[in-house]
Formats: structure tokens, C-alpha cells, sequence
């Protein structure tokens, strides 16, 4: 089933085109990263398609309801009542985690839950309790998100996200503000998740992770896509400016 | 007369001094509040309405807005001034001036929320206003304790400024004190009455400060 699908998205910022012309597809259980250099537009793609940006452009289309579409030129939102639907199809799990840090650990995970799906109680915080085993923070739940290390909060902020029982989880560079030690924890955590057939959209610097885990990479350069498809096809690429870009990382 | 009878004869005063410092600071609580959001607001025309507003109550004195409150509406609209209006002149322009400061400071708070808060409670399906109820607003509270403790302290003593309108608070019935016994007791007493409700304020935003400590 089709999750996801963004067609022919464009996005400029102060008459600067940061993304021209890009379309994506994202399949049920299926894990996509998008990768490329600073300034490529990648988290961009990200922003629009959790609609924290809007798009000038294109059509975003989850689970086949329209939350934008494209009239003589211009992008058109669907009606707020119908993206408030299609809001809750899908999380996001931030570079720089966003907990909130006058919530403890539990508060952060039950809170929207509770007060936004207004889920019953008892078995919201059954399920967030079962959700911090998963992360490994089970004694954690009643710390504050300043007492945990990087690593912890965003294994927390992982599991708020989960805790609104999305269909697909997009992540934003999850790993990009952890050192290196850290950051494998937080991998680890992915890895598990697209075990489970988790539906995740990537946006990550980490490529052999994103060759490990991925179904299906996208390598984005100056707002346009360069090379696309399997991992291994990717990763094999002989587009020069792909070569060029994966040189980079290897010694 | 002793300094018993002195603090006697201040007795009732002080209950008007702390009424004009508790309704004021409730209600411009409030309306600074309300005035940080409009100044804040995308409507340029109410921001700027907003911003002149603060310019004017914190560009020009206290004791002049007073005055102002006070016999504007004799001057401007030739109404009849009775003497029980002087205590509400007084709560109605203190509680005008010290909302300009408050709803300054309420800004500062606001402003210094990092973004992605609203962007994490936007993704998590909070509305607008539980964002700000729930996800901003106890941030916010917890930024301004120092100011807002700083700007209480000062009203406690600008209450003072009430005997602009021979209001009989702590200070205006001093000044009839000295003069009519012909010794500076009351003045040391007043001081006294003022440094202790100052202390108790200070305690009290101490005490707050860290209650709300359990979080950075």
C-alpha cells in the first residue's frame, strides 16, 4: 500500500529554489533515506512533506487523501479539518530531539496521547512503559529530559513519536547532533524498527547506515534528485557527482 | 505619642497600601499578558498600537499617569470626580503602567521558547492554544520569575506614589504623621513596613524559583 507519495514538489525560499521539481514514493513498511550535502534540500523535503513547510508547487498525497495538490501553478491545502487527519498518519523525530523539558520522560511520551487522541489512560501509559523497555530507558521514566545524555533523549523523543501510533516516522538527521558513540545506539534503534516493518522516511549523513537499512535511497543534490533506487544500485552508482559525494566519505 | 500608637494610627493605611499592590499586580499580570499578544500578534496595526502603548506608560512618569487618570475624566469629558474614585484612579493607573512592563517582560519570555517546541507540539497534534497553555506558557513562567520578582519589588514601593491623590496609604498618612507630631518615628516606621513586605516578597519568588527548579 502506498503511503506516501509526493509528486513534483517545488519550494523556493526568498527566490531561491531549494527544491525543483522532486518526487518521492514511500510503500508501506518500506524504509527510504534520502541523502546528499548540506544545502541539498533534503531536510527541506522532509519539512514540506511534514508539512512544517509549505510547498510553492506539487501534490503530497498520505494514504491516498490529498493534503495538497497542484491548481494552474500553485500548490493548494486540502481543508484543515482533513489535514488535521493526515497529520496524524505520521511523526517526526527531530535533529535536535524538541522534548520538552518541563515533562518528564513519561509525561513527554503520554501526553499527546492523552490530551490529543485522548486515549484512555491506563493503557496509554501501559504501552509508553512497554516503549521504554524497547529504547532500553525503563528506569527512566520519571527523569527529566536535562538529565539524560543525547542519546537518551532522542531514544525518548523516538518513543513520543511512536507513542501516537504513526504510520509512517520521518527523521530529521536523528543522529547528526550525537557524538559518535552515541550515535550507533540511536541506529541500532532504526534497525529494529524496520525489523518490525516500520514505514520510515530518513533524511540522514550516516551512509552506511542508510546502505544497511534502507529499501530504497534517494541522493539529492542542489534540489533535485541524482540518482535514485536500491541501495546497492545507488551505492554503485557511476553518476560523477554521486561518486563525488560518496568519495568524500571514504578514506 | 509612642511608636505603639504610631503603628496603630498606620494600621489601617497599610491594608490600603497592600490592597493597591495586590490588585494591581493581579490585573496587570493579566493584562500585560494580553498586551504581550497583541504586541506579539501578525496584525501589524495592533502590534504597533501595542508597541506605542508600552512606549507611552514606560516613557513617561507614574505619578504623571496618575494625575491624568485621576482628572481626565473631569478635563476631557466634564464628568463629576467624587473622592471615592481617587483609590480606583489609583488601581486603574497602576494597573495601566504596570501592565506595559509586565507585557515586556512576558515577550522576552516568549521569545526566548526555541522553535521547535512548537514545531515538536505541532507534530504531536496539540492545537495552538494547548501549545501555548500546556508547552509554552510554564516555560515561560519559569524564565520570568527573576523579572517579574524584580518589577514586584518596585511596586511595592511605588505605592507610595499614591499619595499623589491623598490616597491614605502608608506613606500619605506618614507624611500627615511627622508633620502633625513633629518627629521622623513614622518615617522610620514606614521604612520598616516596606523593607518587611519587601522581604516577604522576596521569599516568596525565592520559594517559587525553586519549586520550579526541578527542570532546565
Amino acid at each position: 500500500m502506498r503511503l506516501l507519495e509526493m509528486n513534483h514538489i517545488k519550494k523556493s525560499f526568498d527566490g531561491q529554489e531549494v527544491l525543483k521539481d522532486i518526487s518521492i514514493h514511500v510503500d508501506e513498511g518500506e524504509v527510504l533515506s534520502i541523502i546528499g550535502p548540506s544545502g541539498s534540500g533534503k531536510s527541506t523535503m522532509l519539512r514540506c512533506a511534514t508539512m512544517l513547510e509549505t510547498i510553492d508547487d506539487g501534490e503530497i498525497i498520505y494514504l491516498g487523501d490529498k493534503a495538497a495538490f497542484s491548481k494552474d501553478g500553485h500548490a493548494v491545502y486540502a481543508k484543515a479539518a482533513d489535514l488535521k487527519k493526515i497529520h496524524g498518519y505520521y511523526g517526526l523525530v527531530f535533529q535536535n530531539f524538541n522534548l520538552f523539558p518541563h515533562y518528564s520522560v513519561i509525561k513527554n511520551i503520554t501526553d499527546a496521547p492523552l490530551r490529543v487522541q485522548k486515549r484512555n489512560k491506563s493503557e496509554v501509559y501501559a504501552e509508553a512503559r512497554e516503549l521504554l523497555k524497547k529504547m532500553g530507558l525503563e528506569d527512566k521514566e520519571n527523569a527529566y529530559p536535562y538529565q539524560l545524555s543525547g542519546g537518551q533523549q532522542q531514544r525518548v523523543s523516538i518513543a513520543r513519536a511512536l507513542a501516537m501510533k504513526p504510520k509512517i516516522l520521518f527523521f530529521d538527521e536523528p543522529t547528526s547532533a550525537l557524538d559518535p558513540e552515541l550515535t550507533g545506539e540511536i541506529l541500532k534503534i532504526i534497525k529494529n524498527l524496520a525489523a518490525e516493518k516500520m514505514t520510515m522516511v530518513i533524511v540522514t549523513h550516516e551512509m552506511n547506515f542508510a546502505k544497511n537499512v534502507s529499501d530504497y535511497v534517494v541522493f539529492m543534490d542542489k534540489g533535485v534528485i541524482v540518482e535514485e533506487g536500491k541501495p546497492e544500485d545507488v551505492f554503485n552508482s557511476e553518476n560523477p557527482r554521486m561518486k563525488e559525494f560518496l568519495g568524500k566519505f571514504e578514506p | 505619642m509612642t511608636v505603639m500608637q504610631i503603628v496603630k494610627q498606620l494600621f489601617g493605611s497599610m491594608g490600603i497600601t497592600m490592597e493597591i499592590f495586590f490588585v494591581t499586580l493581579i490585573t496587570s499580570l493579566i493584562l500585560g499578558l494580553g498586551l504581550a499578544l497583541v504586541r506579539m500578534s501578525k496584525n501589524p496595526i495592533l502590534s504597533v498600537i501595542a508597541k506605542f502603548y508600552i512606549s507611552v506608560m514606560r516613557g513617561t512618569p507614574l505619578m504623571l499617569q496618575l494625575l491624568v487618570v485621576y482628572f481626565g475624566p473631569f478635563f476631557i469629558f466634564g464628568m463629576q470626580i467624587t473622592p471615592s474614585y481617587r483609590l480606583k484612579a489609583v488601581l486603574i493607573g497602576f494597573a495601566l503602567n504596570y501592565a506595559a512592563y509586565f507585557a515586556e517582560i512576558y515577550r522576552s519570555g516568549i521569545a526566548a521558547i526555541p522553535v521547535g517546541q512548537y514545531e515538536a507540539a505541532r507534530m504531536l497534534g496539540y492545537s495552538k492554544t494547548q501549545t501555548f497553555a500546556y508547552i509554552v506558557m510554564p516555560q515561560v513562567i519559569k524564565r520570568i520569575i527573576p523579572p517579574v520578582a524584580n518589577e514586584t519589588i518596585t511596586l511595592v514601593k511605588d505605592t507610595s506614589l499614591a499619595f499623589t491623590l491623598a490616597v491614605a496609604e502608608v506613606f500619605t498618612v506618614t507624611k500627615q504623621l511627622v508633620a502633625s507630631q513633629s518627629s521622623v518615628v513614622p518615617f522610620i516606621v514606614a521604612g520598616i513596613f516596606y523593607y518587611i513586605f519587601n522581604l516577604i516578597v522576596a521569599v516568596f519568588f525565592d520559594y517559587l524559583e525553586k519549586k520550579l527548579d526541578y527542570y532546565r
